[in-house]
């Protein structure tokens, strides 16, 4: 009987294995990435600058150039990459620990210049890398080691939603937020992958996308249970949809 | 090219177009603002990029992005502006990106962020101190050459007066185009892609982090052999040489030519290098000479990697100290030539043809 090809690692995936944890949702946020980039042919044009995190592995195994830069510093460095080459498609790919919390005022002040870039923000909630630690986008309630009885409003006040303070700049073109914890959002999560590069080579602005991630061992729950807790305790706080330029 | 009068920051500044340099971006902070000015001006004349950055964060973060293109890039702030940039510059130095940055210092506290560096790590920069409008220009042109030599960053330390001083200067022609850098990310067209980090590697799916620590650090024996530079005078019979850096370098030279008017066996050594520090040939002066000065307008930074050099051959005096005024730029009172000969005057050797003169605030330094 002949057999079909469905399904296979993207070409521009140079390994199929990552050495990051069962469930997490950093894995499936790359793939849509590069089969983004594959699917509009832009590889020889894509320059990625990557924050630090657990997905500081990817560089490696990216079939793409990539700039590595410090722990909240790749809004910058893109800055200075786009500038000088204002024809390639530059993508950073941060977490939330690193845009925002430590790095802020780089993705602020980038999307108020409008600079012709695309942040691509994965947003699990929590430092993944540091073993389970609060960040600047943990929910209120959220355990985490440094959050033991949950995140609490009086104690360590709220969370920022970053998707919904940079659409505010003028400086940005297109602003969404998707999640990679089930099929129709992936579905959705390419489908403003794809709009933000556009409107980023059409020299529209400042393009982010915030795609909401598992980390079911930072969440203390079995990793078939991750999509579940995005689903329940993420969701609410980031609704997903396209929240500027659709 | 004519010549021009200009301001050491202007000379600096315009030295590093002709040298190249498509990239600068910066925060505004006295004694370093002029730089930026020009730079705002001057970048979009030739098809370059000037960037206000909102921190001097995001200024060498910019600059590592455009210097990881494979642009001559630059940026410059004071002692203040270049503490918050040391995280990148340690690992600037890791990947191997070749920036050029200027420390318009306020006096010369800074000799020890310039050339330890405050940032983590084993890394280090190679330091030039010009004392001139006209050196200013002319070790920028270096600065680069010697950026993209090495694959690592470079730093030129300058000061209040350096900056605000306006001289006579001849600005070389356009340096040679920069060499090709096969290093440099300009998205996988035509090529495999290639990754740019602190962390190690080029290839893909081969990182070795250990192994690229030891390759940045196996460069600084060999800068250490091949990039140490002075201007010295007066040495061949010298029982007393001054070591001085910068524009306090000039005010020293004058005062050791004052020194030999008065029948004194004076010398000088000015390291224009900072780090590689010229350590042999301080030695060897050393091994002449009865005595060794330090000047400098700190409480004392360069004169241990002095006495480094001179390991116990002479004694080391350190004859310079904090010097402010109400301006805070750290020029003040010590920087003064009749001042700084009588402090020369004070240590001369005795049993050498010396005349008395004041002590006040003289500090002396003994090798241990």
């Amino acid at each position: 009987m002949e057999m079909e090809k469905v399904f296979s690692k993207p070409d521009l995936l140079l390994r199929s294995e990552h050495s990051l944890c069962p469930g997490c949702g950093e894995p499936v946020a790359l793939r849509i990435l590069l089969e983004t980039i594959q699917n509009l042919g832009l590889r020889e044009r894509t320059i990625c600058v990557a924050g630090i995190g657990c997905y500081t592995a990817f560089p490696m195994i990216m079939d793409v150039d990539v700039m590595q830069a410090l722990h909240g510093r790749a809004p910058s460095v893109a800055t200075g990459v786009k500038r000088v080459r204002p024809d390639a498609l530059v993508f950073t790919m941060q977490g939330d620990g690193d845009m925002i919390s430590e790095g802020l005022q780089e993705v602020i002040h980038s999307a108020a210049r409008g600079e012709k870039f695309t942040a691509v923000v994965f947003n699990n909630a929590v430092f993944g890398e540091t073993g389970g630690h609060m960040t600047a986008a943990t929910v209120v309630g959220q355990h985490t080691k440094t959050t033991v009885g949950g995140r609490d409003r009086e104690r360590h006040g709220h969370p920022i939603k970053i998707a919904e303070l940079v659409a505010q700049l003028d400086g940005t073109a297109y602003v969404a937020r998707a999640a990679v914890h089930t099929a129709s959002a992936i579905k959705l999560a390419e489908q403003y992958l794809r709009d933000a590069f556009r409107a980023q080579l059409g020299g529209k602005g400042f393009s982010l996308v915030e795609l909401l991630t598992m980390c079911p061992t930072d969440w203390f729950v079995p990793p078939e249970q991750g999509p579940g807790f995005l689903e329940e305790k993420l969701k609410p706080i980031y609704p997903l949809g396209v929240i500027k330029g659709g | 090219m004519s010549k021009v009068l200009m301001e050491g920051s202007q000379a600096l500044a315009e030295a590093a177009i002709q040298a190249g340099c498509r990239f600068y971006s910066g925060y505004p902070i006295t004694p370093s603002t002029e730089i930026l000015e020009y730079m705002s001006v001057r970048q979009p004349q030739v098809g370059g990029v000037c960037m206000n950055a909102e921190s001097e964060i995001e200024a060498i973060g910019m600059v590592w992005g455009a210097a990881g293109c494979g642009v001559r890039s630059m940026t410059a702030s004071t002692g203040q502006g270049i503490s918050l940039m040391q995280e990148s510059f340690a690992e600037l130095a890791n990947a191997q990106i070749p920036v050029v940055t200027v420390n318009m210092c306020r006096g010369q506290g800074d000799y020890f962020q310039a050339t330890r560096g405050g940032g983590h790590g084993d890394y280090r920069f190679i330091v030039l101190a010009p004392s001139s409008a006209q050196e200013a220009a002319d070790l920028t042109q270096l600065a680069f050459d010697l950026a993209d030599k090495w694959r690592n960053p470079v730093m030129i330390m300058g000061d209040f007066l350096l900056s605000h001083t306006s001289e006579i200067v001849e600005l070389r022609d356009a340096a040679a185009v920069p060499p090709p850098k096969s290093w440099a990310i300009t998205g996988a067209k035509g090529r495999p892609a290639i990754t740019l980090s602190p962390l190690g590697g080029s290839a893909k799916l081969v990182s070795d982090h250990g192994a690229t620590l030891g390759q940045v650090t196996a460069k600084h024996a060999g800068i250490k052999v091949e990039e140490a530079r002075v201007d010295a005078g007066f040495l061949d019979d010298a029982a007393l040489v001054v070591v001085a850096f910068g524009f306090p370098g000039r005010f020293v030279k004058y005062a050791v030519r004052l020194a030999r008017a008065r029948g004194l066996r004076v010398g000088y050594v000015r390291p224009i290098s900072l780090w590689p520090f010229p350590s042999r040939i301080i030695a060897d002066v050393a091994a002449r000479a009865r005595a060794i000065a330090v000047f400098e307008l700190n409480a004392g930074q360069m004169v241990e990697d002095v006495q480094l050099a001179v390991l116990g051959r002479a004694p080391v005096h350190s004859i310079g100290g904090i010097s402010h005024d109400h301006s805070g730029f750290g020029v003040g009172p010590l920087l003064d030539v009749e001042h700084i000969l009588r402090r020369i005057v004070d240590i001369y050797p005795s049993g050498d043809q010396g005349t008395e003169g004041s002590r006040d605030q003289v500090t002396e330094t003994e090798p241990s």
